[in-house]
């Protein structure tokens, strides 16, 4: 698919991702920084930053490159840079789930990886699942038993609840209530959630209504 | 004359059925765009510098290094020297840089000089000595006037001698006497004289009320129960902070995307601050990440990136709370505590209740909680006290005082029943009449609750349960109004068939998109599919902001009256077609056909053609006192849990609930029901773990991150059992709302539960360990707050 960098930075513009960057890049003067590479430990240990560095991250298949600081959260690199917005930011600190993207097949916590840390893994994202017209048999479980109300939390809970059954494939209720607990709704939607679980590991699970 | 009354059971397509919410695949697939998720290209990112000290004067504002900070481009001012400042986390100075980074370093060079003053947190039980008086904020007077029912002479005189603390608005006075307020108070509010935030005293007491004769009550009572029940201050803590992105398209046209519960209203509050025409400003919405409440008003976050925005040169700017402010400013709801006496015959009958209460909601004070709740007891005495202190200011949180009425009302009903040695569901029905009107809905749930949970089965009398791990029931009783609010919408068939309803509506992620589709197409006998609903802007007709569960009801009425406008519009055209008069015609199955023969009849896309190249559109309007109503108001609920207490750690676990419910006509099963299992869950958190905990060294909240502000995890109960009662009886009665009665009972129940299985009353919520073994140890619950 090659360089998908500015997908979705749409709205008309005539103007691509590629060279907005390069126009904010003069306007800020904000001097592009290549790593040093310093001693320690008996290796040569790249240091990054505190200015914009390179980042290249494989996201849902494609590349994605953005110059961002060192202390960029993966989070804030996918919603700010690319606008895959469907990883939200809510505690922002690794308590609610609601960032959860898949990292080399493990659900993580995107608000607590840095961005340039997240380079060279595999990352999916809730876009990478599926769409409203193809979706992904998590998603469409979510959707058949209303584990959803305001839907913030909702992407978090799907990227969260794929990973949980691609280690568990037949997981018991308890073991669902047990492998997804690291994500918060505020609504209230867990007995759609826990429904949702069962019926995309194929038990036929269904919330009662 | 058109016929608007809701379908017959045998004549829905699709009303009370069970419908997957309409936007759902756009939310599991985390395409659903909320005001967070807007990104436009050169978005600028906002950030607000707060207040550290919960009670202060601002002595200077220094603003140049911030300025000067690589990438900034708008600084602006949210006070100025010489303000006092009433919480911590309050906003003082708000800027927009070209990224986020860049927006927070240059936050951090912000100079702020203050003279810190005293401060005051707590919501401890006010001194006994406290006089009746002090100045009275509008939440104290509304109160005074209905829950209270202060006669309206006494709420006269005390706001001419005490006056009041808020600036009344005539626009909001006007209101006031619509919805019946007397002239002659309107009057004195119009005249008092107004008290500045902070100045009017810590503690506001209410002279005592009476009903019958509570002395003589107390003294023919056989058995008398007094104790002490509460909960505190809890926020909303939505998963979506508040916030809101600005851009200028023009120098005279504001664009504003808010995260809101009312986008009809949003113009109208920005426009006096931003002075400029309220028409020249849209608003626009299509998600939001939870409100329960706490967002209806504009905030001064939404008129400052208006502002920020209009300095960048019209860029957008997106300002959202980070969890911290989220927590400590953008909702509270106000803490309840009451000391309580109430008496009865031997044989169970209510005679006398008396309570002394007090709580806060920030230093407006915070309204009193209808007491006794639901259960109107003979001969009553009450007293009120209103404690202002230095937390970020109350704001509704789901059926406003409701849940604090219960806690307290329904504790000391079922301490009262244990010490008469009766099961607390005879208990209530033994006095269900003094529930009415609504006596014989709740007799009804009280039993489907029962056999739903097995009381009659596992209820046991206090502390009889074996075991370090103790099991109990509990129950309580809730009511709320809920009829619908004020909507429009217009109704548009196209000549291709297809269906539009558009309205400046919004869905909270309760269904209001699903429900209005399942009511257009249920009405034109068309599929789900063929309508679109389009809400959240406004530039539709206006719809009242969704709270006190207003919206279903105004949203399906308008909506059904839009939908048999149109319907009729297009039988005029299509009636000839059909060699009959147009009120002979309906529209069935997909197909307008001749009631009286319906095979005369004609597919709904070959009818609509007959439109030739316009369609037609009609406006639907809901508003009180049209005919026929199709919305109500009055529902009553009955909530039931059975919960285990494990007295070696204090550790309090939901193992079922129980919810019955009534609300009227349903339209979708499936999301109302999630309502109520969602009203569950979020009741479990504010019973088990849900506090706002305040530091009197510092004066600021102490858990404002979720570790420490702790939300019900999927782990957390066990099974939950929703029963709407539908069907005859209740379906005729039209549509109601659901959002806030299901909340109010959770706090209740559950507490009645545990002291059912310890033996004992813990008092105040949340139910953490250390107060269940304080209580099991005998001692006073410390309060958390002290």
């Amino acid at each position: 698919m090659g360089d998908e960098e500015g997908r979705g930075r749409r709205r008309r513009s005539g103007v691509s991702r590629r060279d907005f960057l390069k126009i904010g890049g003069i306007a800020a003067s904000v001097p592009l920084v290549t790593p040093k590479f310093v001693r320690a430990a008996g290796a040569d240990v790249p240091v990054h930053g505190p200015g914009k560095t390179p980042v290249s991250l494989t996201i849902n298949g494609k590349a994605y490159k953005a110059d961002l600081e060192p202390r960029v959260t993966l989070l804030d690199a996918l919603r700010n840079n690319f606008d895959l917005t469907g990883a939200k930011r809510v505690c922002d600190r690794g308590t609610c789930g609601a960032c959860t993207v898949i990292l080399d097949g493990k659900a993580v916590y995107s608000c607590s990886v840095l961005a340039i840390s997240a380079q060279g893994h595999q990352i999916t994202t809730v876009e990478g699942l599926g769409d409203p017209e193809r979706m992904h048999p998590v998603q469409k479980a979510f959707w058949d038993n209303d584990a959803q109300q305001c839907g913030f939390c909702t992407p978090g809970f799907v990227v969260a609840t794929k990973a949980f059954l691609d280690r568990n494939p037949n997981p018991t209720p308890e073991q669902v209530r047990k492998g997804i607990c690291g994500n918060l709704c505020r609504c209230g939607t867990y007995v759609g959630v826990r429904a949702a679980a069962l019926q995309a590991a194929g038990e036929g699970g269904r919330r009662n209504g | 004359m058109a016929n608007y009354e809701w379908p017959a059971a045998d004549k829905r397509s699709l009303i009370g059925k069970r419908i997957s919410r309409v936007d759902g695949p756009q939310k599991t697939t985390g395409r659903a765009k909320y005001t967070y998720d807007q990104n436009p290209r050169g978005m600028l990112y906002g950030k607000i510098v707060r207040s550290p000290h919960a009670h202060a004067k601002i002595v200077s504002i220094d603003t140049s290094a911030a300025e000067k900070h690589p990438g900034v481009k708008a600084v602006e001012l949210m006070t100025e020297p010489g303000k006092e400042i009433f919480w911590a986390g309050d906003e003082l100075v708000a800027l927009a840089a070209v990224d986020e980074t860049s927006a927070e370093d240059a936050a951090r060079l912000v100079k702020i000089q203050y003279e810190v003053l005293p401060h005051f947190v707590s919501d401890a039980e006010p001194p006994a000595d406290v006089p009746v008086g002090g100045p009275l904020s509008e939440n104290e007077i509304r109160s005074m006037v209905t829950t209270l029912q202060v006669p309206v002479g006494q709420v006269v005189s005390r706001v001419q001698s005490d006056g009041i603390t808020f600036t009344p608005k005539e626009e909001d006075l006007e209101q006031a006497k619509k919805n019946g307020m007397p002239d002659a108070l309107i009057d004195a509010i119009r005249k008092a004289k107004v008290v500045p935030p902070g100045k009017g005293g810590t503690y506001k007491k209410v002279a005592a009320q009476t009903q019958g004769d509570p002395d003589k009550g107390f003294s023919e009572s056989e058995v008398v129960s007094e104790g002490i029940y509460g909960s505190p201050v809890i926020t909303h803590c939505c998963l979506e902070s508040h916030g809101a992105m600005s851009e200028w398209p023009d120098p005279e046209h504001l664009f504003v995307h808010i995260s809101t519960q009312n986008v009809s209203g949003i113009p109208g509050q920005m426009s006096e601050p931003l002075k400029m025409p309220a028409t020249n400003i849209r608003v626009h919405q299509d998600h939001v990440g939870g409100g329960f409440g706490s967002k209806f008003s504009v905030d001064s976050w939404g008129i400052v990136s208006a502002k920020l925005s209009k300095k960048a040169g019209g860029k957008p700017v997106k300002i959202m709370l980070d969890r911290r402010a989220e927590l400590e400013v953008a909702g509270a709801r106000p803490s309840a505590y009451a000391r309580v006496k109430v008496g009865a015959k031997k044989d169970g009958t209510l005679v006398a209740w008396e309570h002394s209460g007090w709580g806060t909601g920030g230093v407006g004070g915070g309204g009193a909680p209808p007491l006794p709740y639901i259960v109107n007891v003979p001969n009553q005495k009450k007293q009120h006290t209103a404690i202002s202190n230095n937390i970020g200011s109350a704001r509704a949180w789901r059926a406003p005082n409701h849940p604090q009425a219960a806690v307290i009302t329904m504790g000391a009903l079922e301490d009262l029943a244990a010490k008469l040695n009766m099961d607390p569901v005879d208990f209530f029905l033994k006095n269900i009449e003094l529930t009415s009107p609504r006596a014989k809905i709740y007799a009804e749930e009280i039993r489907k609750g029962d056999e739903l949970i097995g009381w009659k089965k596992n209820w046991r009398p206090r502390g009889e349960s074996p075991g370090p791990v103790k099991r109990g029931l509990g129950m309580s009783i809730h009511t709320w109004g809920g009829r619908g609010h004020n909507s429009e919408c217009d109704f548009t068939i196209n000549p291709d068939g297809s269906v539009s309803v558009k309205l400046g509506s919004q869905d909270l992620g309760t269904g209001t998109r699903t429900c209005i589709q399942m009511v257009a197409a249920d009405s034109l006998g068309v599929p789900f599919d063929a309508v679109k609903v389009e809400l959240g802007d406004t530039q539709y007709p206006p719809s009242g902001g969704s709270g006190g569960s207003t919206t279903i009801g105004g949203v399906s009425s308008s909506t059904r009256r839009g939908a048999i406008d149109a319907l009729n519009q297009l039988f005029a055209k299509v009636a000839p077609a059909l060699n009959a008069k147009p009120e002979e015609l309906e529209a069935v199955n997909g197909t307008v056909r001749v009631a009286s023969d319906t095979k005369r009849s004609l597919p709904w896309k070959q009818a609509c053609a007959k439109l030739g190249a316009m369609p037609v559109t009609a406006r639907g309007v809901n508003k009180s006192g049209m005919t026929p109503d199709l919305t109500n108001s009055g529902v009553g609920g009955v909530q039931m849990a059975d919960v285990s207490v494990d007295t070696e750690t204090g550790i309090v676990k939901v193992n079922k609930m129980v919810a019955v419910q009534d609300c009227g006509l349903v339209i979708d099963l499936k999301t109302a029901e999630s309502q109520v299992y969602g009203a569950l869950i979020m009741g479990i958190a504010y019973s088990l773990y849900e506090e706002k905990i305040m530091d009197e060294q510092t004066g600021r909240m102490l858990n404002a991150n979720m570790e420490f502000y702790r939300l019900t995890g999927i782990g957390d109960f066990g099974e939950l059992v929703v029963h709407m009662m539908t069907g005859p009886g209740y379906d005729e009665r039209g549509v109601i709302g659901l959002a806030e009665p299901p909340t109010v009972s959770p706090g209740a129940a559950i507490s009645n539960a545990v002291a059912n299985a310890i033996g004992v009353r813990v008092p105040f919520l949340p139910l953490t360990p250390d107060r269940v073994l304080a209580a099991l140890e005998g001692k006073e619950a410390r309060r958390a707050a002290l």
